[in-house]
């Protein structure tokens, strides 16, 4: 029997982790975070589910998802615009939880009627704080073959105190059986096999998770299902060993950007075959001025670039003026740096101005941040 | 039924473009790439739309499975509308028979079905190798204000470049009173750029009458508007004073891509208010390595430059090596130029390779005019040096 994808259903959730990058997510979801030079963070999962042939998505999301609503549109660009399947926005159902969700599976209870009509079999869940270029197949695959209830998707590595305390930890055994689930494990360092936050199981056995949860009060996949049933069930760790990175704080955030701008990982991230797609905004080619000095930078469409940029990220529509010398930055989308700047590990957020002569230095292990629209 | 369209396009689109060689030996014309993210078509769709017409007929013979494929259902210019769109409109066979496009005038008069279905006021008629931004809604009502039962557009044009074009001869008040074809000694500066405004009823009746005259070409410059003239219609000029460059030759591609990125043309592309639309390929960012120079040039998504680009063009999905050079050239989508070769005076079709350390083009020292500009085909392979002006259809 041959996998049908078609069987699969995607489930998104775009704000969660929302409080891990609170600077990038205080006007906008996790999920519209931007990226890499012209993505949001949900591009990364959207698109690996739709290159995996996956046709129907539901997108969960609860609050500040204005500009989710304006970045994802009717989906045409990732090709879900379909009159069977394809994409659907699932803000909270009623007003009775203001406020962040607590949980997942509290999340997924708001749409439950979306969940139950779709007619697939299977789900995948997805976060959007991984970015990688992932293919589900081989991971559904598994799943069904593995008769697990649950299949977590992981990755064992050596990691820092603060990437084990901001993820969940699990201990796997020879059978790639999960024996325990750590939450936000506190001072621990080195091997450790992380969760991805992502996740396989059967549609109806999601269903029954959601509904004895509302019954019992309870509202965490992690805690109360991954930590508290890890005997009681079946859950398989999926081994994840392809490129990614996670997104957990600022650092993070910059660190992963700094990554992509090398040639060997952006050809990981960015297969000719599998591409991410995002929204389009028709800028025009980015234009190198007659002074211009670029190296070892990432450089979206639509910049026009005068003065010097190294080591850095633009986004679309970034000004770089005569004599500027912009290092380790990150500049979102129509930053306009004066002449004569200079800007050394900072990051813009949108729309933000950097006035002539000015000069901000951050750290690399601390970056300088300018909200939205700021003006300096 | 079809609603009812004040103002319906057609764009010509079939032309064989044969003076741009290697270029378009399997490309239509108006489908070439050009200025980095765009092919030629693109400027007088995004014209269209940006002047709120929204019906689009192309005619297409020549050629046509790339542009097709390129224009689809029009979406990318925001042509898909249910109210009209963008249709491709290649010579079909009919009760009576069928027939190529025998020339602009008979090709219009082969659809007259289809513009009857919107049943317009107006039809403006387009090329689809002109580089410009022009409101053709500030025309249409020059045209009404004027009464006028043909309007031409018209840019004036310095008296010693007059003798290339079809060249208008007005009145005071801009009316037309005469024209000559490529005239030695020119009487007037005003070149016709092809763009035309009718009546449709009029310019319908001019066609099957056209179409019935066994010794008439079937040509709108040769036969439409003089006979038009003839018998006594309004015919009228509309100046147009912006950047406008028909890209039928080698040299002309060349330059119109050159002044991109010449700060003293006119033609911006960053527009916010009158953008020009492309298919957009889907990939990441370009990537600029540590060894690279970038100077007054255009680079787009996809591509991957670690060596020294200068006052060119490169489209998506390009790879400069390390320690190459690009230099006052045009590089078309998916072109590779390896480590140590050198780019210079050159066209580059798509996903031609460009083997290491070859030399393509000549740096001659000439000023712009007189550069001789080296041509290369799409889709081959460049293991040795191709000269100034050598137009290369095949791998070396």
């Amino acid at each position: 029997m041959s996998l049908n994808m078609g069987n699969v259903l995607g489930l998104i959730f775009a704000n969660m982790h929302d409080m891990l990058v609170k600077d990038l997510t205080e006007t906008r979801t996790t999920g519209s975070v931007l990226f890499g030079g012209r993505y949001r963070l949900i591009d990364f999962p959207l698109s690996n589910m739709v290159n995996s042939g996956i046709t129907k998505v539901g997108v969960i999301t609860k609050s500040n998802y204005q500009s989710l609503l304006d970045h994802i549109g009717s989906a045409r660009e990732w090709d879900m615009a379909r009159k069977n399947g394809g994409l659907s926005i699932l803000p909270p159902f009623g007003n009775n939880n203001i406020g962040l969700y607590r949980g997942r599976l509290e999340a997924l209870n708001g749409a439950r009627s979306f969940i139950k009509n779709a007619r697939q079999e299977y789900v995948v869940l997805s976060d959007c704080d991984i970015v990688t270029n992932m293919d589900f197949r081989p991971i559904v695959e598994q799943h069904i073959k593995s008769g697990a209830d649950i299949t977590v998707i992981s990755h064992t590595d050596n990691y820092t105190k603060e990437e084990i305390q901001s993820s969940t930890m699990l201990s796997v055994d020879e059978n790639n059986r999960v024996n325990s689930a750590g939450i936000h494990v506190k001072s621990v360092s080195g091997r450790a096999t992380l969760s991805l936050n992502m996740f396989v199981m059967e549609k109806d056995y999601l269903i029954k998770l959601m509904e004895d949860a509302e019954k019992t009060g309870k509202y965490s996949f992690e805690t109360d299902v991954l930590r508290d049933q890890v005997n009681k069930i079946n859950i398989h760790a999926y081994e994840y060993d392809n490129f990614f990175r996670r997104i957990y704080s600022m650092q993070s955030y910059f660190d992963a950007n700094m990554d992509i701008i090398n040639p060997e990982n952006t050809v990981k991230l960015f297969p000719a075959n599998k591409p991410i797609y995002t929204k389009v905004r028709d800028n025009a080619p980015t234009k190198y001025g007659a002074e211009s000095e670029v190296k070892n930078s990432l450089i979206a469409d639509g910049c026009i670039i005068e003065g010097s940029v190294e080591n850095s990220v633009l986004f679309r529509g970034v000004k770089v003026g005569k004599g500027a010398k912009i290092k380790d930055a990150i500049l979102m989308q129509n930053t306009v740096v004066d002449e004569n700047v200079s800007l050394d590990a900072v990051i813009t957020d949108k729309n933000v101005k950097v006035h002539n002569d000015i000069i901000l230095k951050g750290d690399k292990k601390y970056p300088m941040f300018l909200g939205k629209s700021a003006e300096i | 039924m079809v609603s009812k369209k004040e103002c319906v396009a057609m764009l010509l689109a079939g032309g064989q473009g044969s003076r741009l060689y290697a270029l378009t030996q399997n490309v239509a014309k108006p489908a070439v790439p050009f200025g980095a993210k765009y092919r030629i078509i693109d400027f007088t769709l995004s014209n269209c739309i940006n002047s709120g017409i929204d019906t689009v007929g192309v005619l297409t013979q020549y050629q046509p499975l790339v542009l097709n494929d390129y224009i689809g259902n029009g979406q990318p210019w925001d042509l898909d509308s249910i109210k009209g769109g963008v249709h491709i409109l290649p010579p079909y066979e009919k009760a009576s028979g069928g027939s190529w496009y025998s020339g602009t005038a008979n090709a219009i008069y082969q659809n007259i079905s289809f513009v009857d279905r919107y049943n317009p006021e107006y039809v403006v008629i387009l090329s689809g190798d002109h580089i410009y931004k022009m409101d053709y809604n500030k025309m249409l009502s020059y045209h009404k204000a004027k009464g006028a039962d043909a309007t031409i557009a018209v840019l004036n044009v310095p008296i010693e470049e007059a003798s290339r074009f079809g060249i208008m001869i007005t009145d005071n008040d801009d009316n037309i009173i005469d024209f000559e074809e490529k005239p030695a000694k020119p009487r007037s500066t005003l070149a016709s750029m092809g763009i035309y405004i009718f009546n449709w009823k009029k310019l319908k009746q001019y066609l099957i009458e056209n179409e019935k005259d066994e010794t008439q070409s079937k040509d709108f410059g040769k036969n439409i508007i003089p006979n038009m003239k003839n018998a006594g219609e309004k015919l009228v000029a509309y100046r147009f004073d912006g950047y406008w460059k028909d890209v039928g030759t080698i040299k002309s591609l060349w330059d119109a891509n050159m002044d991109l990125i010449n700060p003293a043309i006119p033609i911006e592309l960053e527009d916010e208010s009158w953008k020009i639309y492309s298919r957009n390929p889907v990939l990441p960012p370009q990537i600029i390595g540590s060894d690279a120079t970038i100077k007054n040039s255009m680079v787009t998504e996809g591509c991957y430059i670690n060596g020294t680009v200068d006052n060119s063009m490169i489209s998506e999905d390009v790879t400069v090596g390390k320690k190459a050079v690009v230099k006052n050239s045009v590089l078309m989508p998916g072109v590779k130029v390896r480590e140590g070769a050198v780019v210079v005076n050159a066209i580059i079709g798509e996903n031609t390779e460009i083997k290491a350390d070859v030399h393509v083009g000549e740096d001659e020292g000439k000023s712009f005019e007189e550069t001789r500009v080296a041509v290369v085909g799409h889709n081959i392979t460049v293991s040795n040096n191709v000269k100034a002006e050598e137009i290369l259809r095949e791998s070396n």
